[in-house]
C-alpha cells in the first residue's frame, strides 16, 4: 500500500445520512442485510477500487444484521473504522468484521429498544397526544422536532464515537455506563407508565349507588329565580356559593371508587392485559376483546 | 365531504411516506400524531384528525417493531381511519367511530407489512447479484424499491378508501348504531392498556415497580403536567442511580446499597 486512504468527514456523514434506510430493505432472511450494505455504499466505494475488492465487501456485509435501527450506528462506526483499516493492509478479515457485527448487535438492541421505544417515544407521545387531544397543533409540531433532533444528533455521535473507538467499542459499552443509561430509562419509563395508566386508561363506572333528597337551601330553587339573564346571574352566583344543581345528591359507582383509588379500574385492567401477554395471548385479540366488552357494558348501560 | 384532485394527490403522498416509515421507523411520519395531523393538513380537516392522531397515539402507545416481530400497523391505522374520518364529514362526532375502525385496520395492516417483509426476501437475493458484480448503483437501486414497497404498502389501501368515495363510506358510519359507537367509546378508553401493558411486561423487574407506584399516585395530582412528570422521574432515577453506587462497591449490586445492607440503620449507628 503506497498510500493510506481515509475516510473523510463527508464520507461518514453521507454513510449517516443513509443509515436513515437501514430497515428499509428489512426481509424475513437476513433482516437488516440490504440496509446495511446499502448504508456502507459510500464509504465501501471509496476504500475499493477494483471489481473483485467491491464484490467481496458487498457481500460479506450482505450477510444476516439486526438490532434497533438507531443503535446500529455505534455498530455502523467501528465496522467503518475496520474496513479503513483492512483497505490499508490491516489482517482483518471477514470473520471479524462479522463477529464485531454479531457481538454488538445484541447487547446493543437491548439498550435501544426500552430507551427508545418504550421511554422517549411512549413519553414525547403522550405529551403530544395530550396537546392534539386539546386541538392544540404545537403537539404533532413538538413531537416530530424533538424526536427527530433527539435521534438524528444519536446516530451522528454514536457513529463518530464507534469510528473513534474502532474495535474497542465492544468492551466500552459492556461497560458500567451502558447498564446505567439502561436502567434509568427502565425507572423514568415505569415512572411515567404508571402516571399514564393513571390519567389514560378511561374507565367510567355509570351505575348510580345512592339518590338523596337534598335539604331544602343546599340546592338552587330554580322555581324561586327571577327571569332572564338576572335569573342567570343568580344561578350562577348561588352554584359558586357552593350550592348543588339538582335536587338530589347522586353518587355513582365511579365516584365512589375515586374517593378511594381513583384510576382503580384502570390499573386492575392494565394488570389483566399484562397478565393476557405473558399467556401469549396476542395483543389483537385483547384490543378486539375490549371492544366487545366495552360494547356490551355500554348495552348493559354500566359503562 | 369529497376531496379535489390535489387533495387526494397529497393524501396519497402522505400515505406513501407514512408506509415508508412504518418500516425505517426513523422520521416517524406513521405515528398516528403526526399521520392524521397532516391527513387532516392536506385535506383542511385539521382540528378533528388533530384529535383523532392524539387518540390513536394513546392507544398505539405500545405499539414497536421488536426484533424479527411486526406491531400492529400504526401506519394504515392512522392514515386509513383520517381519510374515514374526512371522507365521513362529521367532524369531531366521528372520531370514535373512525379509532374503532382503525383497529380492525392495524390487524389488516399487519399482514400486508407480513406481505412485503416476505416479497423484500426476493429483493435482497436480487442484491446478491449485485454484489457478485460489485455494483453499487444496484444496491442503491434495490434498495430504493424496497422502500418504494413499504410506502405503496400504505399508499394503495388508501386509494382505495379514497375510489371508493364519500357516500358508502358515510353511509357505513351512518348505519353504526348508537351502541355500537357508544360502545367504541369506552372500548377506545380501556385499550390503552393494552399498550401500557406490553411496555410494563418489557420493562418491569422487582427493582423498578415502586416507581410505578409513585408514578401512579402522583398521576392523581392532576396539576402535574407530563413535563413535570418527566422531570420529577428523570430526578428520581438519577437519584436512584446516583445512591446505587455509594457505599455499594462492586460487589453488591442487588439490593443497591451496600454496607450492612440497611443504610436507615447505618445512619443511626453512626450518630
Amino acid at each position: 500500500m503506497a498510500e493510506q486512504i481515509h475516510l473523510t468527514k463527508s464520507d461518514r456523514l453521507h454513510v449517516w445520512w443513509r443509515s436513515t434506510f437501514l430497515q428499509g430493505s428489512w426481509n424475513y432472511e437476513r433482516m437488516q442485510n440490504g440496509g446495511w450494505a446499502y448504508t456502507l455504499v459510500p464509504a465501501l466505494k471509496k476504500l475499493y477500487k477494483t471489481k473483485e475488492d467491491r464484490s467481496a465487501a458487498l457481500k460479506r456485509h450482505l450477510e444476516f444484521f439486526n438490532t434497533h435501527p438507531y443503535l446500529a450506528s455505534p455498530v455502523i462506526g467501528v465496522t467503518l473504522a475496520l474496513e479503513e483499516e483492512r483497505a490499508n493492509g490491516a489482517p482483518i478479515d471477514d470473520v471479524t468484521i462479522q463477529g464485531v457485527k454479531v457481538g454488538m448487535m445484541g447487547p446493543l438492541a437491548g439498550v435501544g429498544d426500552p430507551v427508545f421505544w418504550y421511554t422517549v417515544r411512549p413519553i414525547l407521545g403522550a405529551l403530544a397526544a395530550t396537546m392534539a387531544i386539546s386541538g392544540n397543533i404545537l403537539g404533532p409540531i413538538i413531537f416530530f422536532v424533538v424526536w427527530n433532533l433527539i435521534r438524528m444528533l444519536f446516530l451522528w455521535y454514536t457513529q463518530e464515537f464507534g469510528y473513534r473507538a474502532g474495535s474497542r467499542i465492544a468492551d466500552d459499552m459492556s461497560g458500567s455506563l451502558l447498564g446505567d443509561v439502561t436502567k434509568g430509562a427502565s425507572i423514568l419509563g415505569m415512572f411515567i407508565l404508571g402516571a399514564l395508566v393513571e390519567r389514560w386508561v378511561s374507565v367510567k363506572w355509570t351505575p348510580v349507588v345512592s339518590n338523596i333528597k337534598q335539604q331544602a337551601g343546599t340546592y338552587i330553587d330554580w322555581n324561586k329565580l327571577p327571569s332572564g339573564a338576572k335569573g342567570i346571574q343568580k344561578a350562577l352566583e348561588q352554584q359558586q356559593a357552593g350550592l348543588s344543581l339538582t335536587h338530589y345528591k347522586q353518587t355513582t359507582l365511579q365516584s365512589n371508587l375515586d374517593s378511594l383509588i381513583p384510576g382503580l379500574t384502570g390499573l386492575l385492567i392494565t394488570f389483566l392485559c399484562m397478565w393476557l401477554l405473558k399467556k401469549k395471548v396476542s395483543p389483537i385479540v385483547i384490543i378486539l376483546g375490549l371492544f366487545v366488552v366495552g360494547i356490551l357494558c355500554r348495552v348493559a348501560n354500566i359503562m | 365531504m369529497s376531496l379535489n384532485f390535489i387533495q387526494i394527490i397529497l393524501v396519497l403522498i402522505v400515505a406513501f411516506f407514512a408506509g415508508m416509515e412504518g418500516i425505517l421507523d426513523e422520521f416517524e411520519f406513521h405515528q398516528p400524531v403526526i399521520a392524521c395531523t397532516l391527513i387532516g393538513l392536506v385535506t383542511g380537516t385539521l382540528g378533528p384528525c388533530l384529535v383523532l392522531g392524539g387518540q390513536l397515539q394513546l392507544i398505539a402507545m405500545g405499539w414497536a417493531n421488536i426484533g424479527a416481530a411486526v406491531a400492529p400497523d400504526a401506519a394504515l391505522a392512522s392514515v386509513a381511519s383520517a381519510i374515514i374520518l374526512v371522507l365521513g364529514g362529521k367532524g369531531q362526532e366521528g372520531v370514535s367511530a373512525a379509532i374503532g375502525l382503525a383497529i380492525p385496520l392495524a390487524v389488516a395492516g399487519l399482514l400486508l407489512t407480513t406481505l412485503v417483509r416476505t416479497i423484500t426476501t426476493g429483493v435482497v437475493h436480487i442484491m446478491d447479484k449485485a454484489a457478485e458484480e460489485g455494483s453499487f448503483a444496484k444496491i442503491d437501486l434495490w434498495q430504493y424499491i424496497a422502500i418504494c414497497l413499504q410506502g405503496l404498502r400504505i399508499a394503495i389501501p388508501a386509494g382505495l378508501i379514497l375510489a371508493v368515495g364519500a357516500g358508502p363510506v358515510k353511509a357505513m358510519l351512518d348505519a353504526m348504531p348508537a351502541w355500537l359507537t357508544g360502545g367504541l367509546t369506552v372500548g377506545g378508553g380501556m385499550v390503552v392498556a393494552v399498550g401500557y401493558a406490553m411496555v410494563i411486561n418489557m420493562m418491569a423487574t422487582r427493582e423498578v415497580w415502586p416507581f410505578f407506584a409513585i408514578g401512579f399516585v402522583l398521576g392523581t395530582v392532576s396539576e402535574i403536567t407530563l413535563i413535570g412528570l418527566g422531570a420529577i422521574g428523570l430526578s428520581l432515577a438519577m437519584i436512584y442511580l446516583a445512591l446505587s453506587k455509594v457505599g455499594g462497591g462492586s460487589s453488591s449490586n442487588g439490593s443497591g446499597n451496600g454496607g450492612s445492607g440497611d443504610p436507615v440503620g447505618d445512619i443511626i449507628d453512626n450518630y
